[in-house]
């Protein structure tokens, strides 16, 4: 079978899969439509929010931006897994005892003002959208490139599966979808991983290959990387260009943004206890960290072989796939002294090759020279990654819109029916929505990326951790923090992004932190201004006062769930 | 509903926020610490046995595997003291 009959047959069996499960659960109720009707177990919702948090970005992008930043790579690393710890530690176990629907719902419930409840909305829909429209896009890219349809197209057709199962299940078809999507998108990205570092180090575990010594040359792979680089004037593979001070902070922001997704948080919402919150989050960052530790040996072993496979070469006499990934202009090569030899160095004047980042997934397996059907695999696990959180993102918008704006801002008596009747159009028009965007992409996908990081960070974090961890913070306190960290992170993104985007470096920013880490520092006035007002403004009524009481301990996890309990079956689909 | 948790709901209060408190702190030296702030420094050691500068195998690998071991940590560790301050979630569940 050719590369292209491979990709049908995996890429439509895992759709059959999806539809299959989407069939199988279909949400009854509100409570089933927004968390599943909390009757996930720790290990299923582990599986779900490994899916839901690893995007196209992860899958595609995260080991490309590694093998060409080397050490800098690390900010995503740790960045999109410590968040976690933030999540299990401060956030997920209250939470779920709180145990309403959305994170708005929380903030408006616990600082009692609706002013609250509807800033955490806009941020809400706007970190959420952002970050569906690049979904959409990715899916778009996947399908275009292995499936030789126009991006378009394959935006079509991902809205389309999307729509179907998002609509008709909500959470709790989404949440088994995830599981499944989970499997495909690991399993495509670990096959291709071992067979390289079987090649380049003769070790079958990626994370061990990549410490190990190269075959060719015996010498300690990182080692040869760093002295590669050397010769070619790159920054050391192992020490990376960026300064400390900005790895820190970028580190730090992407960290808290995880930590203030609402897409994430929403999900701790469907497990069945307290402890299954704890124990999910657990499992959640197991599963990420079976992917994310993958990356940085795949990132080495594609730099290695890159290097050695184009620098000084003649241009035609390059492999085949070279030739064809230049077609596609994700390379580029541009002979300047004419020599017809690649030259491939740091100093941009010279240099005449330039690679597209996202090469590094897709081209693995041709560089490897692995069989077509694991081309497939990898069409497969891209698509996976995307179409899990583009579904999780849209249930977050269409959860603010119906449950958040209707059912507790506007319309109050509307009925269960009615509400859940709103939450399906909201999802569909969102997923419309979602991929007119991602059609018609704005120029700047990129930098709204890091808008969506910073204002996480910077908006929802501190008034979530400052509800549940200080008896004396009001919704005085809370709003003002929220409003100062949401003003300045966004003027500052706002002002080297787009206003001034020819002074953005570090001679011009901050204390030399850069617009990706600025939420960081706006996160850090989140709670100064947030504690300053509180003091001087007076303390939450006794009503809250319960409330915190209420979510601190987890005995009698049902407080504010009878209602969900006794509207929805606890079984699982 | 009283509107303060009884003593033995303030006191696993306490421990959980200890915990947290220390839990927190190993979080930031394996991150921020020895991957990022002494990263240059421990460079200068290579893990035994294998190729990697202990600055970056902690940046790109160690801080990770560490994350994951403090999370299940804490959610035994929870499990334990529920247990003994009597609110855990179980013996409610059952007697449903």
């Amino acid at each position: 079978m050719s590369v292209q009959a491979w990709t049908f047959v995996i890429v439509g069996a895992s759709f059959a899969l999806y539809i299959a499960i989407a069939l199988r659960s279909r949400a009854k109720s509100t409570g089933e439509f927004y968390v599943a009707g909390g009757g996930v177990s720790s290990v299923a919702n582990g599986l779900a929010t490994a899916a839901d948090w690893m995007s196209a970005a992860s899958f595609l992008s995260m080991a490309g931006i590694i093998s060409f930043t080397g050490y800098d790579g690390s900010v995503y690393l740790m960045g999109w897994t410590g968040g976690y710890v933030l999540l299990a530690l401060l956030l997920a176990p209250y939470l779920r005892k709180f145990g309403k629907f959305t994170v708005p719902d929380f903030v408006g419930d616990r600082y009692a003002s609706q002013w609250a409840r509807i800033v955490a909305v806009v941020c809400a829909l706007f970190v959420s959208f952002t970050y569906v429209a690049g979904q959409m896009r990715g899916v778009g890219v996947v399908f275009s490139r292995f499936l030789e349809v126009s991006i378009d197209t394959g935006v079509v057709i991902g809205m389309g599966l999307v729509l179907f199962y998002a609509v008709l299940g909500g959470m709790k078809g989404i949440t088994y979808t995830q599981v499944a999507q989970y499997c495909v998108l690991i399993f495509a990205y670990l096959v291709p991983a071992i067979f390289i570092s079987l090649q380049v180090t003769g070790n079958p575990v990626p994370q061990l290959g990549f410490g190990a010594a190269d075959l060719a040359t015996g010498q300690p792979l990182l080692e040869r990387l760093d002295g590669l680089h050397a010769e070619l004037g790159f920054a050391p593979y192992t020490d990376g260009a960026k300064s400390m001070v900005d790895v820190f902070f970028i580190t730090a922001a992407l960290m808290v943004g995880t930590a203030g997704l609402p897409h994430i948080i929403v999900r701790f919402y469907t497990v069945q206890k307290v402890r299954d919150a704890r124990w999910s989050a657990g499992w959640a960052l197991l599963f990420i960290a079976l992917l994310y530790t993958t990356a940085p040996a795949v990132a080495a072993f594609a730099r290695t072989n890159l290097i050695q496979t184009v620098s000084g070469k003649e241009h035609a006499g390059l492999p085949e796939w070279v030739g064809k990934w230049e077609q596609t202009g994700l390379i580029k090569f541009d002979d300047k002294d004419g020599d017809g030899r690649v030259r491939y160095v740091a100093d941009a004047a010279t240099n005449e090759l330039s690679i597209d980042k996202d090469i590094i997934v897709l081209a693995n397996p041709e560089i490897a020279g692995l069989p077509d059907w694991v081309v497939g695999l990898v069409a497969a696990g891209g698509l996976a990654a995307a179409l899990s959180t583009a579904a999780g993102l849209l249930l977050v918008v269409s959860s603010a819109i119906s449950h958040d704006l209707l059912k507790s801002a506007l319309c109050p008596q509307i009925s269960e029916r009615g509400e859940l009747l709103a939450a399906r159009i909201s999802a569909a028009v969102a997923v419309v929505a979602a991929g007119y965007v991602g059609i018609h992409p704005p120029g700047y996908v990129a930098e709204v990326v890091a808008f969506a990081f910073g204002l996480a960070a910077s908006s929802f974090f501190p008034a979530l951790v400052l509800g549940i961890f200080s008896r004396r913070m009001n919704a005085s306190g809370a709003v003002c923090g929220m409003l100062a960290g949401l003003a300045f992170t966004s003027a500052y993104i706002v002002h080297f992004k787009f206003l001034a985007p020819e002074s953005n470096d570090a001679q011009h920013w901050l204390w030399g932190i850069s617009p990706e880490g600025i939420g960081t520092l706006g996160m850090l006035l989140n709670f100064l201004v947030a504690l300053v007002v509180a003091r001087f403004t007076p303390p939450p009524n006794a009503q809250v006062q319960g409330l915190i009481d209420r979510i601190r301990v987890p005995r009698g996890a049902d407080g504010p769930r009878a209602a969900r309990r006794g509207e929805t079956p606890r079984g699982r689909a | 509903m009283t509107s303060h948790p009884p003593p033995r709901g303030q006191r696993y209060w306490l421990r959980n926020v200890r915990l947290v408190a220390l839990l927190l702190v190993l979080w930031f030296a394996v991150s921020y610490g020895a991957g990022i702030l002494l990263a240059p420094w421990l460079n200068n050691v290579r893990l035994p046995g294998t190729g990697f500068r202990l600055g970056f195998w902690m940046a790109q690998q160690g801080s990770m595997l560490a994350f994951v071991a403090l999370i299940f940590f804490y959610a035994r560790r929870m499990d334990r003291i529920e247990r003994e301050e009597g609110l855990d979630e179980r013996d409610e569940e059952d007697a449903q």
